[in-house]
């Protein structure tokens, strides 16, 4: 059989809002609606709603559930209340990152989100992994997974449901309802901008998005595409897996050092490796840089210093907000300082660029 | 989607219009809307040669950047400086206020090589 490319349960909707939708990690997904710009800056100054479902969904639970995880995660699972949402990765014994991840935990499982376009191996490498005690199920396709963000999300989803949204910490969970429809509402975000992210079911996802909508309607809340969440994530320097991170690349270089939890109690799978890249230190770091002048970088591209290359661009794209082309790459460890002077390599030209300090958007309220 | 019929097409997607001896280039409205949001346009400098085929600049949105390739060739006689400073102009108006450049023709034959809009319509749908 050949990849059949899969529909999100909001496939109509999208197509009827106008989006431009794309294969993405198997599903069509919506890359922009009215416009990228435009979307983005929605989601900034007041509140969007974006149809994340083609992230997977795994549930572990067994009596041995935590211990699995601790052993499979690099963040401290043991450290995790019911109710709690953490981020953290799979790595392999190099190092190397298999995919990172949101672990949320409820009184009897444990649900992992991973992405997309990773699921199926992150699925064969837990199942490879497997002890006794405990269960491991793929559900993801039976959820359906809505992200509210922007100043205006507490405001607009409150309005849908009982349970008290100022009262949730961000990185908590909430079990309740959401237009009548049991949903799991996480205080979780990739924009950088204060948000949720609900979990229902499938049958109810049509439902749920336009009760959102309508919700929304006084704060101009617009469906975001795929386009701007990643335009979004980059300005506060979230990591994509497969442009930032990968198997090439360390949780600590990545500036993940603060979800790798060396000292926790047990080892986990990469512990050994990375404990001794601490131990002699890094090599190379994930830095942010503004380009000087009328081009953008884009992955792959050569990052020069004092006419040596020094390592490369692994996401760039333009700022809506800071209006100048942005970008993250990895670049020699003894380079890495705020305002070192680069070159990019854009199509034969070189750019000047300079080092600045992460993020380069922050939200201020 | 916008195809004006006294345009000519090529299957890069760049349209001309001819008008006495000078060609004007631009990109078509199924090229905008395919890029999405518009960032960046580097163009050639009037009187630079071009010729048919070949690169004459890029054109970068957010997430894409595409190279413009030339329907004709000649000698540039006019660059849209709106677009420097305002390239998302394209966006808006591909056929009209985001015209590229305008290029004195010195192979007029060219002009047979190509599409019609009926043509250009099938190829892109």
């Amino acid at each position: 059989m050949k990849n059949i490319v899969k529909k999100t349960a909001l496939y109509d909707i999208h197509k009827k809002a106008g989006a431009k939708l794309v294969e993405f990690a198997g599903y069509y997904m919506p890359i922009q609606y009215k416009g990228i710009n435009d979307e983005h800056k929605r989601v900034r100054s007041s509140v969007g709603i974006f149809d994340v479902s083609h992230m997977g969904e795994f549930e572990i639970s067994g009596a041995k559930a935590e211990e699995f995880l601790q052993y499979m995660t690099i963040n401290d699972v043991k450290n995790l209340a019911v109710n709690q949402v953490q981020y953290s990765a799979l790595c392999y014994e190099d190092g190397g990152i298999v995919d990172d991840l949101l672990v949320y935990r409820f009184q009897d499982k444990i649900i992992l989100i991973v992405n997309a376009s990773n699921l199926e191996k992150d699925f064969l490498w837990l199942k490879d992994h497997l002890i006794d005690g405990v269960e491991l199920k793929n559900r993801s396709d039976e959820f359906s997974l809505l992200a509210v963000q922007g100043r205006k999300a507490e405001a607009t989803l409150q309005k849908l449901t009982d349970s008290n949204l100022s009262q949730l910490e961000t990185y908590w969970l909430t079990e309740g309802k959401v237009a009548g429809i049991p949903a799991m509402i996480a205080r979780t975000g990739y924009t950088g901008e204060d948000g949720f992210e609900v979990m229902i079911e499938n049958k109810h996802a049509k439902q749920t998005w336009q009760a959102i909508m309508e919700a929304g309607k006084e704060f101009e809340i617009e469906p975001i595409g795929l386009g701007a969440r990643d335009t979004l994530r980059l300005e506060v320097k979230y990591c994509l897996y497969g442009n930032d991170i990968d198997k090439t690349t360390n949780p600590l270089e990545a500036g993940l050092g603060w979800i790798t939890k060396l000292n926790k109690d047990g080892d986990f799978i990469g512990s050994d490796v990375l404990r001794k890249v601490k131990e002699e230190g890094l090599s190379r770091r994930l830095i942010c840089f503004e380009l000087a002048g009328k081009a953008i970088p884009r992955h792959g591209y050569k990052i020069m210093a004092e006419g040596e290359e020094i390592g490369y661009v692994t996401s760039g794209m333009y700022s809506p907000i800071l209006n100048k082309p942005i970008g993250l790459g990895y670049v020699l460890i003894n380079k890495t300082k705020i305002g070192t002077q680069l070159t990019i390599d854009i199509r034969d030209r070189k750019f000047p660029a300079t080092i600045v300090k992460p993020p380069f958007y922050k939200r201020n309220y | 989607m916008e195809l004006p019929k006294e345009l000519k097409y090529t299957d890069e997607h760049e349209w001309v219009l001819v008008e006495d001896n000078v060609a004007t280039i631009g990109i078509t409205d199924y090229a905008q809307g395919e890029l999405g949001d518009i960032v960046f346009v580097e163009l050639p400098s009037v009187d630079d040669e071009i010729k048919q085929a070949d690169p004459f600049g890029t054109i970068e949105a957010v997430k894409a950047v595409s190279d413009l390739f030339s329907p004709v060739s000649g000698k540039i006689v006019g660059v849209n400086e709106m677009l420097e400073d305002q390239p998302e102009i394209i966006n808006a108006s591909p056929y009209d206020e985001g015209w590229m450049i305008k290029v004195e023709l010195s192979d007029v034959s060219e002009l047979d090589s190509l599409l019609s809009a009926d043509d250009y319509k099938q190829q892109i749908s």
